[in-house]
């Protein structure tokens, strides 16, 4: 493997195959009576976290954990960033202590490419601008392959704020990868130029989309990186891009609605849905869990020849 | 000053009709006859050019930002006009966002005197367009012209309303200087860091369309229809920019247009790759997709583009090294211009030589209305010498300026600058070329 | 060996095995993966043959206790399997079994994985070859067959549930 995972493009196919496979073993763990294993025993693993986040640090910190490594948190507004200090030098401090790893969440697309520029610590990027979250896209396709035992061939609709959406992009490059025909909706306002050329189809027709689909993604709306006008008002956005229980019906009998969280009840989906029999939302919160300890094991073994290269330079 | 004679080099001199192997004289800081076969006097240094050099009229970056007073640590005066020379220039115009903003004849002066401490490649200042370039009152024009300035600009940002640039065109039409537009709407420019488009989707950066340049140029050239001005578009980036410049030209406004290297080479694709969210490929206008950069070739070939200008626009280090979001806008340019046009315009046939010097020379001195871009007889001997087939491989190390944010550094370029003789004195001699000339 | 031998073998580890534990009932097989599984349910599926009684057989997989997994500088990890260990194993004789014991290490990760699944009353361990030169003071409370080997050799089990054939060999 390389040695940072940045992006779902860091992982070849047999990667990718792999976590999931590996994932399924970890998951064991999490029902034993002792949740843990020595695997990781000594190393240190610094959960970097520049943006609140319950779940993916909480989902981070219980999989080092029960891997029994060395976990350090560090947030933002606790820290030497509020003083000025910029990424490069926090990168540069942190190095001088060598953690093994460094988990990064940050609000700036591409931050985590250039913490692994300055560090031989293996960096995972848990989530850097609007650009990849890659263990989301990760513990999705695994829980998708849980219930449908595939992902390829599945028709899987992701509605919501396409644009600024982490969760979107990660997911799109794995789902087409493992070959599912992905199908993304929302305003206008809010798909990204270009996005077919990845190999997805997009529609303002939420309806069209959600027809016929083996899973549907709810993306959150997400205020906090919002600006300008994108949509009139959140009630308007429900009214035409909300997952509803009708819509729903539209959709194969089987289907399975997931969601990355936290939720806007009301906005992007109906509490009626989420809390609904085909909502699979909090397994795919206890699937995180299983993910993240086949990513972090995965990645602690040797690194390719040559890639410490750009880290030592 | 010595007298000098250059013998036997292509001249490639545009303005005087002239192409083709040529003696040149020079005395006392200035060109004194251009020749074949000139008689060398007992106290003339004669100097026999190698094979494959040519002697253009000095090149003339009009866009560059030398970042003295107030950003130092960036580049000054002296470090920017040493890039200058060592990149061909003999002269350069430098935009008035300093700190202060040259909105006035102290900082003009101030400007000036450290070049002639310097005295390597000449300045022209561009002062503001508006008072601290706020966009509110027009700044003191008359005062910037005595002092010095050739042109106004608000440059870092577009003239902040139509009525102002109306006014700015008016007012400086009548000291027949240029207003020089950095055209940008700015709402729809938003908070974007990269051109709108599938390469900044998938890296999450957030976007400005070509549109947001285009818009506005159609706004001011409309205006140099209504106010009777010149309007010079700076840094055209967008394919319907271009459109907009021949919607004008056709009608016969005065509208002129300029080009750097960068937009002529590179596309939004270095985004991705081979550095990931490389700040040194961020700069405003941002870089844009092949179409873009096709139509800025397309362009430069047929006529309607008037200049190339570097925009140099030197950053610390340590400002460029942090997340794309946050990082400034703007590369380097002067030390790589020359060999960037003649690797990827003339030896690729987009351009010939004569249309390079008048892109380098002939035009930005005609907009700017300033001396220079010909070889007449009398006129200053501010010369460039050019060595077309050249190897270069752009080294930060070799560099003059004080910054090194350029995406070029460790590329291999065909084509580069012999010397730079700025009114007869040798300013520049490339150690790696073919040519020794004594200061 | 050849599917005569670990036949045979298998059988009579198999009568061993209750000669040695008084109590059925107490009793459970766990494999190490992968190939102490097929071995450890044949050896099941003979105690019912004698004893119409269905000792409880789990899987155990060990490379997470491995003492050799972050040592290599290059190279990827080795593939994690699942562990299915569905009963309590408190108060059980465990009966750990694997194909070959070799220097230790893989039984030693073995017994740690097993420590946190619960508290056995006792762990034995059964193995189809003993081939010598133990690392670790680990001895084998059921051998099918010692079969003294040098460092330089490897032994091969090939079972018929995984490798199609059943066979033992030696390079």
């Amino acid at each position: 493997m390389k040695k940072d995972l940045l992006g779902i493009a860091d992982l070849s196919d047999d990667e990718i195959y792999r976590v999931l496979d590996t994932a399924e073993a970890m998951r064991e763990i999490g029902e034993r009576p002792i949740k843990k294993v020595p695997t990781l025993r000594g190393k240190t693993i610094v959960n970097l976290f520049y943006e609140p986040s319950t779940r993916t640090r909480t989902s981070f910190e219980i999989a080092e954990k029960r891997l029994s490594a060395d976990t350090l948190n560090i947030a933002v507004a606790s820290s030497s960033v509020l003083k000025g200090e910029t990424l490069a030098d926090t990168a540069m401090t942190l190095e001088a202590m060598a953690p093994d790893m460094i988990v990064v969440r940050h609000a700036s697309s591409g931050a985590c490419h250039l913490m692994a520029r300055i560090c031989r610590s293996r960096i995972i990027n848990a989530g850097d601008g609007m650009h990849e979250h890659p263990t989301q896209a990760l513990l999705d396709a695994f829980t998708i392959r849980q219930h449908k035992q595939r992902v390829d061939g599945l028709k899987i609709a992701i509605v919501g704020d396409l644009l600024h959406s982490r969760v979107l992009r990660s997911n799109v490059l794995l789902l087409t990868r493992l070959g599912a025909d992905v199908w993304v909706s929302g305003p206008p306002t809010l798909i990204p130029p270009g996005i077919e050329r990845i190999g997805v189809r997009a529609s303002t027709a939420v309806d069209e989309v959600v027809a016929g689909a083996d899973v549907i993604m709810m993306l959150r709306i997400q205020q906090e990186r919002m600006q300008g006008a994108y949509f009139p008002s959140l009630r308007e956005y429900f009214n035409v891009f909300g997952m509803t229980v009708e819509r729903v019906k539209r959709a194969k009998p089987d289907v399975i609605i997931m969601h990355p969280g936290p939720m806007n009840r009301g906005v992007e989906i109906a509490s009626e849905v989420a809390d609904g029999p085909y909502s699979v939302i909090l397994e795919q919160v206890a699937n995180g869990v299983a993910v993240r300890m086949a990513v972090l094991y995965l990645l602690a073994g040797g690194v390719e020849e040559g890639a410490h290269a750009e880290a030592a330079a | 000053m010595p007298k000098r004679l250059l013998r036997g080099a292509r001249v490639v001199d545009p303005a005087g009709g002239r192409d083709g192997m040529f003696d040149v004289l020079i005395d006392d800081g200035r060109i004194a006859r251009v020749g074949h076969n000139l008689e060398a006097e007992a106290d003339v240094a004669v100097v026999e050019m190698p094979d494959g050099l040519v002697i253009c009229p000095g090149l003339i970056d009009m866009h560059v930002h030398l970042r003295e007073p107030g950003q130092e640590h960036k580049e000054t005066v002296a470090t920017g006009t040493a890039a200058a020379v060592a990149g061909g220039f003999t002269a350069v115009a430098c935009m008035p966002n300093t700190s202060p903003v040259n909105d006035n004849a102290e900082v003009t002066g101030y400007i000036l005197k450290k070049a002639a401490d310097a005295n390597l490649a000449r300045v022209y200042p561009i002062g503001a367009a508006s008072r601290g370039q706020r966009g509110e009152h027009l700044a003191d024009i008359a005062e910037l012209r005595q002092a010095g300035c050739v042109a106004i600009s608000d440059d870092g940002r577009p003239v902040a309303t139509a009525l102002l640039m109306r006014r700015a065109l008016e007012y400086a039409g009548m000291f027949g200087m240029p207003v020089i537009e950095h055209c940008e709407e700015q709402t729809l420019k938003g908070d974007g860091v990269a051109h709108e488009g599938f390469h900044a989707s998938t890296l999450g950066l957030r976007g400005i369309p070509g549109e947001a340049e285009s818009i506005m140029a159609l706004r001011d050239i409309a205006l140099a229809g209504l106010a009777g001005g010149a309007v010079h578009i700076a840094h055209m980036s967008a394919r319907q920019t271009l459109d907009a410049v021949r919607y004008g030209k056709e009608r016969g406004l005065r509208v002129t247009c300029e080009v750097t290297p960068h937009h002529a080479v590179l596309t939004d694709e270095m985004l991705g790759a081979p550095i990931p969210y490389d700040t040194n490929v961020k700069m405003n206008p941002p870089l844009r997709e092949a179409a873009d950069r096709d139509a800025m070739l397309q362009g430069l070939g047929d006529g309607t583009i008037d200049a190339i200008a570097t925009d140099h626009a030197p950053h610390h280090y340590d400002e460029k090294h942090v997340e794309f979001d946050h990082a400034p806008f703007g590369i380097t340019g002067l030390e790589t211009a020359v060999s960037l046009c003649f690797d990827r315009l003339v030896h690729r046939g987009v351009v010939s030589l004569p249309r390079l010097v008048q892109l380098l020379a002939v035009n930005p001195a005609r907009i700017l209305g300033v001396p220079g871009g010909s070889l007449a007889e009398g006129a200053p001997a501010d010369i460039t010498i050019l060595a077309p087939d050249l190897p270069v491989t752009v080294s930060a190390a070799a560099m003059r300026s004080k910054s090194r944010n350029t995406p070029f550094l460790g590329w291999k370029l065909r084509g580069g600058v012999a010397a730079t003789l700025v009114a007869g004195r040798a300013v520049y001699v490339n150690g790696d070329g073919p040519l020794r000339l004594s200061l | 060996m050849d599917a005569d031998r670990i036949g045979r073998s298998l059988a009579r580890i198999a009568h061993e095995i209750l000669e040695r534990n008084r109590g059925v009932e107490e009793l459970a097989l766990v494999g190490i993966r992968t190939r102490g599984v097929p071995l450890a349910r044949r050896l099941a599926a003979s105690i019912r043959d004698i004893t119409h009684h269905d000792v409880p057989t789990g899987a155990l997989d060990i490379t997470l206790y491995r003492d050799d997994l972050m040592r290599h500088a290059v190279g990827t990890q080795p593939v994690v399997r699942s562990t299915d260990i569905p009963f309590s194993i408190d108060d059980r004789r465990i009966l750990l079994v694997d194909d070959v014991l070799y220097t230790g290490r893989t039984v030693r990760a073995a017994l740690d994985a097993l420590i946190e699944f619960g508290r056995p009353r006792a762990i034995q361990l059964v193995v189809l070859v003993d081939r010598g030169h133990r690392e670790l003071p680990i001895k084998a409370d059921y051998v099918g067959k010692n079969l003294p080997t040098s460092m330089s050799q490897s032994v091969q089990v090939h079972l018929t549930e995984i490798d199609g054939r059943d066979e033992v060999e030696i390079e």
